[in-house]
Parts: structure tokens; sequence; C-alpha cells
């Protein structure tokens, strides 16, 4: 090894560009995507033995469990075992917060259509699938809540309601010199995850190592311990990577590893569950649909004096995250706005339906929805242009205080708003789009530039804490582990990109792992688009303590003062020598110097008093606008995107390739769930949408084809890692442009009509508005 | 009499025999060969995940055909070479894997393989012109992906798919048209026993033959239905019959007043012959299904499922068609909407089968339109089908065939609309209102996941009105958000 002179070291060194963290890194798993050879829980090598599992569902929505008959079960060819609650030796729930109400599988009664009832086990998936059609499960049925308004009228809440309160709304309506008063329904969303739930479980001696598709590791860890009456440290539950997540593996996950780790238990041998793709989308839940209803004040230009909103989510049958997911709907009834006066309030409703679920924006899209239409229903009742009156309601001096009293310090929206306005020549299109309609008898094109404020952090303060793992081998290679989970958003290499900056290496010294629970305890979820901001800071925390380490060892042997060490290009640059990485690291190890390092963060700053609705639940806020145009038809209602501008706020991005790719499709997601994406229930409350070829997410013909994406390049004000922001939520709520413009489409047919347009704005929705505003 | 079947795999010929008549392709891929690559999104042939290209020799020309291996029965890769994921790096990554990272075209990497494959038939798909942004959105409109918006993916297929196909799969053509001329014999196959059979006829007569003896066995061309039958429906088919090596069941016969498909012709082979007639017939088969079913799904499978959307049945009635059957060796023909009974009927006796379907063409007085109203634009089923052929005398239409799909439980024409068009003036819009009204009490449409009845109804009247519109002579890029008929998006 030689030892470089360096002939101006103090130079080098005062060159601090970074070499890892921004640079447009490819996805670390992108070559093993692309080969077939990225492993998912269903491609592990099953250990020899394995037995496969098939639930068998209720054939009912609602009613108590007479009799349950599985003799025919248990004689199919390859049938092993059957099981059902009385097997369970544990505790039967798999709710995220102990509530009791989401069993494992199904005891006395049952709460939804093909609700799990009992569990086959047997030699092959098929065999398991075959055999629990066989099942005769006799339910004394009653007549199941389906709907919101079902749940409304019969006053059925899975949880009690929840107010904001600011000002005095019910006095600034009276005095508002005009009042609006409408109502929305916001519908659901299936994640269509393209891997579906998936779960692997290996017995051991005295212990279960399961491989889950799961975005919440530890929780899995806690029931699954809990219902085999194991220590969590006996339980180890491993994730490399999700195909796709979106929310729908935060809590509703752990239902499918626990039945093959029972499973696993009972017989002895590894035993792998994999839901049909059906069977995935009747049996988990998805994002909750919403009723909105308002009534509000504004001035004559447009400004909102108060705001009185109530919103009714679809929770199902039981409490899973619905706390939370009607909080976060609370959080952003403002979106970007100002509200002197409001009053929010949701109602929880519980429904004979499946338990709905965090789905990415988590209740915050379903929130800004109320508003965003509540400003098309000023701009149209005054006759402005809507963004005129977004842009007169934005936060701004002296009207910066949040409904839940958190002071907006970072706001951007309107330098962010006047640079997409411009840029997308929103003005002189508006004029166009307007001689366009008058001269066009049925197609009709629409416009809307909408904005996104959405609050990071989890809402639940305890969740906003990482940890990390960190070794450092002899040859320079770098083991990383923290608690955040990889489902596609890029997690782990920007971790990576994190960890490779702070040592100087390259990214590809650093090895990234699975997410183990043996390795990090006791997690957060990764949700809340909290992954990057705090696993990175969490395994940046465990880099600097070994480098730490290093530096005090080097300045000690070099007799160099530590302010003049650091690292980068691979090696230790100590005063004016150049040593390579791997030959300090071997001196420090015969110096006995550990090269491992746990690392932690904590979100600082945050605190909330839920008694008064009041505090400051988020670090900061992620900032966005989109500007999209729609052409409709209006004797079909079929519609089609035709242009998308979009400027979003990432702070100093991470890594613009992977932010770009999480913007780009996170608004097409926002644009399917509020367009083509369907979810049907008959009135048994059987869900009829349960396939692709039902329910229909985008498909690549349906993405804009002029379609424009830009960061908003400014660092966040908060101390977050390099000044970047969080990305994998806010993006989906930029599609409500979309919405926004098929609304102003329609309105072009009746000008200073509201246009009712429901959510999603399928061809009968739109069809429906388009009657609605012309005939009468 | 074979009774094997036989593909190719990384060059190397697999006999496989003594398996179930259902077993699919991915199946055999992931359990039995354990290669992992391809993915299983939904087993029913809606996302692409499980996508590999079924390589073929025909007429001596080397062929590439994604297909979704979930719903595609083994027995279906007979005669070609499997190429699945796993198969295409080999030293260096192929030129679409490599664009495909370099356009940051995966996230959560599940859709992935795929779309590589997607991507690898479009390498060698055979091109007019330059690739065009809509032409890939087409080729990959049977892949979904939820991750990445798709944006960097169609990105990634502009950069790799331009120039003339490059890799080792080209460069080895020569060789692969000996090893599949090998396999290639004329023998009818026969895997099984008399109770539980894979066959697949070699010709039309060993065809009548064997469904003649076995009226309960189930035929199967593309399987993009009866696939679904296994995967989900997990029902026990003992006995399949495969169309898909009957030689000249295939056949397409154009002629100047009508054009022939035999049974067995795919979506994609019928695509350019019935644009020919019109292009929103072209449109239609376009939207009808992504790449993956319209390269094994075929027009006689669409009319015998007696689906009551079927999508290509509406079209084909309202033209005038004429289904062609055969029991033995007698053939019988008639109207091709007489075949539809009711739902889940038809009128297909046991042991007949469909031999094929005659498409009459357009007269220099017909003007034909059809439309595909459903959630999604592409591979979506539709919620309301209709076909429309006017024919004119001058301003006056002098006959109108007119057919919907997803308004009554089979594809039915509207008697009552098409009486009342008789004698109607184009050119005056006051006349169009009986015909309007008659669309409506033509039929009693079902509420369904895809629409209201009344949403149907309404629509229903809308097409027709818009047929009318466009008949009389309004540019479709005033009447179509996507313009079909000029290939553009309105408003690019």
């Amino acid at each position: 090894m030689s030892v470089a002179e360096v002939a101006q070291a103090p130079n080098v060194v005062a060159e601090a560009a970074l070499r890892s963290v921004g640079v447009a890194t490819q996805h670390d798993s992108a070559v093993r995507h692309v080969c077939g050879s990225a492993a998912y829980v269903d491609d592990v090598r099953e250990p020899e033995g394995t037995l496969h599992l098939a639930v068998g569902g209720a054939p009912a929505a609602r009613g108590r469990l007479k009799a349950i008959d599985l003799a025919a079960v248990r004689a199919a060819p390859g049938v092993v075992r059957v099981l059902t609650a009385a097997d369970i030796p544990g505790r039967n729930d798999s709710s995220p917060v102990n509530a009791g109400d989401d069993p494992i599988l199904a005891a006395d009664s049952v709460a939804f259509h093909h609700q799990a009832v009992f569990l086959v086990v047997a030699q092959t998936r098929d065999a398991a699938r075959r055999a629990a059609k066989l099942g005769k499960i006799d339910i004394e049925a009653e007549r199941p809540l389906v709907s919101v308004d079902d749940a409304l009228a019969a006053q059925s809440y899975v949880l009690p309601e929840y107010t904001f309160l600011t000002g005095e709304p019910e006095a600034a309506l009276a005095a508002s010199p005009h009042r609006v008063s409408g109502s929305l329904r916001i519908g659901g969303q299936e994640h269509f995850y393209l891997e579906g739930q998936v779960a692997l479980a290996v017995p051991g001696e005295d212990d279960m190592l399961i491989y889950s598709s799961t975005q919440h590791p530890s929780e899995l860890q806690a029931i699954v311990a809990h219902m085999l009456h194991l220590p969590a440290a006996a339980v180890t539950v491993e994730v490399r990577r999700m195909g796709g997540a979106f929310g729908g593996k935060e809590t509703q996950a752990a239902q499918w590893a626990a039945l093959a780790a029972l499973a696993a238990r009972l017989t002895g041998r590894p035993c792998k569950m994999r839901l049909d793709r059906d069977d995935d989308m009747i049996m988990t839940g998805k994002r909750h649909d919403f009723r909105a209803d308002y009534t509000a004040g504004f001035d004559g230009d447009g400004r909102i004096t108060a705001f009185d909103v109530m919103l009714a989510s679809r929770c199902g049958y039981s409490a899973d995250l619905s706390a939370s997911i009607n909080d976060r709907a609370m959080f952003h009834a403002d979106n970007g706005y100002y509200l002197p006066a409001a009053r929010i309030v949701t109602k929880r409703t519980k429904t004979h339906t499946v338990s709905n679920t965090a789905f990415r924006g988590f209740g915050g899209p379903q929130g800004m929805m109320a508003v965003e239409r509540l400003i098309d229903d000023i701009a149209w009742s005054l006759g402005l242009d809507p963004l005129d009156v977004r842009k007169r309601n934005l936060y701004g001096d002296g009207r910066d205080v949040t409904p839940y009293g958190m002071r907006v310090t970072d706001n951007i929206l309107p330098e962010l708003i006047d640079t997409l306005e411009r840029t997308s020549d929103y003005r002189t299109r508006r004029r166009a789009i307007a001689a366009f309609n008058s001269a066009s008898p049925y197609l009709k094109r629409g416009i809307a530039l909408t904005p996104v404020k959405f609050g990071i952090s989890f809402t639940t303060t305890h969740l906003n804490q990482a940890g990390a793992l960190v070794h450092v081998y002899l040859d320079g290679s770098v083991h990383l582990n923290h608690g955040g989970t990889e489902m596609g958003q890029g997690l782990f290499v920007k971790v990576a990109q994190v960890v490779a900056e702070e040592f100087g290496i390259d990214l590809a010294q650093v090895k990234i792992t699975p997410t183990s629970t043996a390795k990090v305890p006791n997690t957060s979820p990764t949700a809340a688009s909290s992954g990057a901001d705090m696993n990175s800071m969490a395994a940046r925390d465990a880099a600097q303590t070994i480098k730490g380490r290093l530096i005090a060892f080097a300045a000690e042997k070099y007799a160099t003062p530590p302010e003049l060490i650091s690292f980068r290009d691979s090696h230790a640059l100590i005063g004016n020598r150049l040593v390579p990485f791997a030959q300090i690291l071997r001196e420090a190890y015969l110096a006995r110097v550990s090269l491992s390092s746990t690392g932690f963060y904590r979100t600082p700053d945050l605190h909330w008093d839920p008694g008064k609705g009041k505090g400051r639940p988020f670090f900061y806020f992620a900032y966005g606008a989109a500007c999209s145009e729609v052409i409709i038809d209006t004797l079909t209602g079929e519609m089609k995107v035709a242009r998308v501008d979009i400027l979003h706020d990432v702070g100093r991005s991470l890594n613009p390739a992977i932010d770009i790719g999480q913007i780009e499709g996170g608004f097409v997601q926002g644009m399917g769930w509020l367009t083509c994406e369907e979810l049907v229930y008959d009135q048994a409350g059987r869900l009829l949408t349960h396939a692709p070829s039902t329910y229909k997410i985008p498909c690549a013909s349906d993405v804009p084809p002029d379609f424009r994406i830009a960061l908003f390049d400014a660092a966040n004000r908060e101390d977050t890692i390099y000044r970047s922001k969080a990305v994998g939520e806010p993006p989906l709520m930029l599609g409500i442009s979309v919405f926004a413009a098929i609304a102003d489409a329609i309105h072009s047919l009746a000008p200073g009509k509201r246009v009712p347009l429901d959510a999603p704005a399928t061809p009968e929705s739109i069809l429906h508005a388009i009657h609605q505003v012309t005939q009468d | 009499m074979r009774n094997e079947i036989r593909f190719l795999r990384g060059g190397r010929e697999v006999r496989l025999s003594g398996f179930s008549p259902t077993l699919t392709l991915l199946d055999y891929l992931r359990l039995h060969e354990r290669a992992l690559g391809t993915k299983e999104g939904c087993a029913e042939g809606d996302c692409g995940a499980c996508t590999v290209v079924l390589r073929r020799c025909v007429d001596g020309h080397v062929t590439y055909a994604p297909v979704n291996s979930c719903i595609l029965f083994a027995g279906q890769a007979d005669g070609a070479e499997v190429i699945a994921v796993d198969d295409l790096a080999n030293g260096g990554l192929h030129p679409v894997q490599q664009a495909m990272v370099e356009s940051h075209g995966s996230q959560c990497g599940f859709c992935t393989p795929g779309f590589v494959m997607a991507l690898f038939g479009l390498y060698h798909a055979p091109r007019k012109g330059p690739l065009t942004r809509a032409a890939v959105n087409d080729f990959i409109a049977g892949n979904l992906c939820r991750c990445t918006g798709y944006r960097p993916i169609v990105d990634a297929a502009l950069a790799a798919c331009t120039a003339p196909p490059q890799d080792r799969f080209a460069e080895d053509e020569p060789e692969a048209v000996r090893r599949l001329a090998a396999l290639a014999d004329d023998a009818d196959v026969l895997v099984g026993d008399d109770r539980r059979f894979f066959a697949a006829p070699a010709s039309i007569a060993s065809l009548a033959d064997i469904y003649a003896s076995h009226p309960d066995a189930v035929l199967v061309s593309g399987a993009t239905d009866v696939g679904l039958w296994i995967t989900k429906q997990l029902r026990d088919l003992p006995k399949i019959i495969w169309l898909g090596r009957v030689r000249g069941l295939d056949a397409i016969s154009d002629e100047p007043d009508a054009v022939t498909f035999g049974a067995t012709v795919t979506h994609q082979a019928a695509m350019p012959h019935l644009a020919a007639i019109d292009p929103d017939l072209g449109a239609l088969l376009r939207r009808f299904a992504g790449r993956q079913v319209r390269t094994v799904g075929t027009i006689g499978g669409n009319i015998a499922n007696g689906s009551p959307i079927g999508d290509t049945p509406p079209a084909l009635i309202a033209l005038g068609s004429t289904l062609i059957l055969q029991q033995g060796d007698t053939t019988r023909t008639l109207p091709l909407e007489d075949f539809f009974i009711a739902y889940g009927r038809q009128d297909r006796r046991p042991g007949e089968f469909v031999r094929a379907v005659r498409v009459a063409k357009l007269g220099p007085d017909d003007c034909f339109r059809c439309y595909k109203i459903s959630k999604r634009f592409d591979s979506d089923i539709s919620a309301v089908m209709g076909a429309f052929r006017f024919t004119r005398n001058g301003d006056h239409i002098a006959a109108a065939r007119i057919a919907f799909g997803g308004m009554a439980a089979t594809p039915r024409r509207a008697a009552g609309a098409e009486a009342a068009l008789a004698g109607v003036r184009l050119s005056d819009p006051t006349t169009w209102s009986a015909a309007l009204t008659a669309v409506d009490a033509d039929f009693s449409p079902l509420d369904d996941q895809r629409g209201s009845a009344r949403y149907r109804r309404d629509t229903a009247r809308a097409l027709l009105r818009k047929a009318l519109i466009e008949a009389a002579g309004t540019p479709t890029r005033e009447t179509r958000v996507v313009d079909i008929r000029e290939d553009a998006v309105v408003g690019r």
C-alpha cells in the first residue's frame, strides 16, 4: 500500500462536493429486476417439505357462525391439515392497534364477505385452493351495512368521531357575504401491488423465521409472537423487497404471515401462504372511500371565511389504522389554504366490508378533495378563474396557522405555483381552451392547476424513530442494515448513498441487506413517506460513530488533528496523506477498534395534544403543484388527459432519478384513483371488482402524451438528511388536478353552475355530471 | 400419433408427457423447472407480469410472440421455443434490459420481467417506419405497472427497439429455424388417455374425428378465456383439444366483397384485414386486448365462447357475417347473430365446432362506425360496444345494421332502431329522433360493475347519435377524445 502525498491537502479538504448523495443513481436492484433474478418471497428457494396454504372464506358478509363442516376439505387430495380459530394457541388478532377486532381466523361471527374462516394446509398450492372451496360454512346471516350512507343511517361507527375547531365557524359563516354547501363522494382505491400478499414461515427448534412481503416487520413479529405464545425474540421477520405495497402491506400483510406461522408451528414444516389475486383484492383493505359534506363562507374576492366540513369514511369491519387515516384526512382538509374559521369533523363508519387501511397519502388525499372542490365552487359561483381563487387562499403572512394550530413556516407554494403557472403557459392555454369549447359542440376541454401541501411525520409521534446497523469489514466493504423496507421506492439505494458518502467510498462497496427484526429491533413501519428521512439519518448516525472511532484512531496514530482527517474517494485523507480505506480499517482493527455500530434517529420538535387537537404533528411540509388539461366527450363521458405539467418539491434531492420516478408514478396512481379505478360492492357486501379484468388501473396509454416534470430545487428549511424532503406520498395528490380539470371541462357546458362530479370520474360519472348541469 | 409435446428451452428440446392437460406454462416454468424469473401477478392474463415469448418458425420466418404464460397451457408451447426473462442476459444485459436499467424503468421490479419480455417481443417485431410512443403504448397495453407511471418504460422501448435486432437471438435465427423445423411434424398429438388428455389434432379431419368421439372435450384455441376457468374457477377440465396445430384452420381468405377468417385466426392476424374494411375495426381489435392476448386469442374463440360483450361479435354482426360450423364432415352456415341464443347458450351441437366466419365488406354507399366504451381506454371489457353499418342512398339511410354488446345477455341487433332509421335524412338531425327513441326500447340492459342500466341506455343512444353525426359528415376529430381514425390523441 502506498501513501500518496497531496500537495495542497487543505484545499482538497475544503472541496467537499458530494460524490454519492444527489446523484441520479439507478435502483440498487435494477439489474436484478430486468433479469428476473430479484427474489421476492415466492422466489425464496423453498425448504424441503414446504407445505402450501389457502383460506376458506365466509359466504356471507355479516352474521353468527353456526357451523363449519370441513369433512370434504379434510378428505380432499393433498390436504395435510385443516385449521380453524380453535387451533390458534394464543391471541387470535392481527390488529395493528391491539384492538382485538381483526381475527386471524373468524371465530364466532363473520364481519365481511369472504372473511377467512378456515385454513387448508396441503402438499401443493393448487390442492389447497381446490380443497378450500369444499368447506360448508353455515352463517345466520344478517343484512350487512355496506356503504357509508348505510352506516351513517345506522349510526354504526368503528371509532368515535373527532373534531378540529379553529375560530368561530358558525359566526364566521353567518357573517360571510357568500355561502355554499355541497357534498362530494370520493371513491376508494385498491392498491394493486403487482406482487400479492405472501409469506413463508420456516419453523426452527423453538423459534420461527418468517419471510414476508410486509412494510412492518416488527408489528408482524409481535402479532405472530402473541399468536404462538412465543417471546418476540424467538420470531424473526425478514424482508428483502416487496413487489409494491403502497400502504397495503403496512398492517394487512400480518394476517397471511400469521397463518403461515400458525401452520408451520402446528405441522412442524415450512408453510407458504400466497393469496390468489382475486382473494387478495377481496380479503384485504383498500383506500377509504369518503363522503364529504361541507358548508363554507367566502368573500367577494373568493377568500374562504369559514369552512365546516364533515368527512365520513368507510372504515370497514375493524379499526385497523382508521384512526390515524381519518386524522390525516383532517390534517389535510386545508391542503395549502388558510382557513380562518373551521370545523373539521370525521365520522369513522363501521361497515360489513373489508377493513380499509393505509394507502399512499393515508387519508390526506381524501381530505384535500373537499377543499379543492370548495375552491372550484367558489370560482364557479363568482365567475373567477379557479387558479386565482386558489392563489388568494394560500397560506401567507399573518395567515399561516393551520386548523390544528401548527404554524406554516416553510410555505413555498406561492412561488411554486407562480413558476408552474408560467412554465405551463396556463393563462394562454386557458384562453385557447375557452375558444376551443365555444366552437366545439361535442368535445370540451378543461384545465386545472392544483397544489399539494403534505405534512411529513407520523402523526402518531412515537413512530418517528428509526434504527440502523452498520458493519465495516476489513476489505472496505460495508454491511448496511436498517429498519426501513424496500417496496420499490428506492429507499435502500438512497440510504446506501448516504452511507457511501459518509465513508467516502463507492456505492458498490455498500452491501444492501434484507430488513430483519434480528438486526434492527422495534422498528416503525416503512410508511408516511418517512423511510429515507429517518433511516438515512439512523444509518448516517451509525456510520458517523464508526467514522468517529477511525478518526480518533488515525489522529493518534498519524499525530494529526481530527479536523484534518476526512474520508473520500475510498481513502482516508489524514493531514496531507492519503491512506486507502481498507488500510486504515486494517490498522484500526489491529489496534482493536470496533468497526460496527448501531445508529438511531428520532425526528425532533414534534408534539401533539390529541385532546385539544393542536400541536406540531409534522416536522415540515412537502409541496408540489400540477397543471392538467383534459378533453371529454359530452356524448359518452369518455375522457383523455392531454397534457400534465408538474413542479414538485423534494428539497435537495438525494437521488433525482428515484425522486422523479416517485413523482411520476405517484401522479399516475392518483390520477387512476380519481378516474378509471372504481370499487363496486353489491348490496350483499360482495366486492364485484376483484380482479384486473374489472378493476382498471391506468395503463401506458392513459399516461398523458405530453408529460413534463420538474423538481423545485430548494433546500428543506428543516435539518433533514442533506436537506432533502420525503417524496413517497405527496405526488399522489397531484392527480387531483386531473379531477379538477374534468370538472372544469364540464363546467364549460353551463358556466356559473356547480358541477356535481363525484370521484372516480369514470365515463359514467362524467356523463352523470354533464346531465346534471345541462338538464334544467 | 405423437404422445408427448415438444418445445425448446435454451436451445434444448423438452419432451413432456404425463402432465395435467391444463398445466399452465407459468406453472411449468415456476414449479417444474423452478425458473423463477417469470412472475404471477394476476393469473388471468390482465397484468402481463408472466409474459414470456414463444419463438416459432412460420413459413420460414422466425416470429417472437409475447404471451401470458399464466393462462397459456403448457401444451400450447408445442413446436415453439419458450424464452423467459431468465434467458435473455448472456454475459451482458440484453439491449432491452440495458435500456430499462438506464431509463430507470423499474421500481418494485415485480412487473419488470413481463415488461422486459414484452419489449423483447417488440425488439424483434417487424416494423414499418419509426417506432412511436403510441405504438409502444399499444405493445405494452397488456402489461400493468403500478409504480413507474410507464414513461420510463416507454422511453426504454424507444431507446432499444429502433435499430434492427442484433442480439444473439437474431444471430442464431438460422440455427433456430433448423431446431424448430426439427420439432415440426404433421402428427396428431395426444398426451394422456381416453379419460384425461391434451390433444392437438393436426388436421381438420382429425379434429372432427376426435371431437365427435369426445364431444365433452373443451376446445381451446388461445385459452385466453378457458385459462381462467382453471386459474380462477379451479374447474377440472379433463379433456382439452387444442386447435393450434390444425392445419388450415387459421386460413384467411380475403376476397373483393368478403373476408373469411378460419376459426383460429388470431386477433393480431385479423387486425389488418378488418382495419382495411374500416379503421374503426382496426382500432376495436387493438383496444380489445393487449398484445399478449391478441397474439393467441382468436376471432373464432371470441365468437364460440358466447360472451355477452365479446366486442368482435357485435362488430361482425353489424357488418353482416356468416358463421360456418362443422360437425364430422358436414358443415352448416348461419347468420352470426343467430348463433347467440341466450346467456351462455349458443347454437352449437355436440361435436360441432366453429370452422370459419365470413365477414361482408362495405359497399361504396356504406358507412361503418363502431365504438367501445369502457372505464379504461385500452384492454378493458366494454360497458357498451356499439357497431353501425348505414347504407346510404344520397342523404337518406336506405338500410341499417346495428349491433350492441353489453346491452343484453348476448350480442344483439337493435331491430327497432334499424327499422326506424329507414328513410332518415342524415343532414336533418330532427329526423333521427324516432331511431334514438327506438334504441331505448330495443334493450333492457343490466346494472353491473361496468355500468348502470341507465348509463348503458344513455350510452347506446349516444353512440347511435354519434354514428349519425359522423355519417352526416362531421369530422371525427370533433367527436372523439381519441381520434383513432386519424390515429392521434386530440390535444396533443
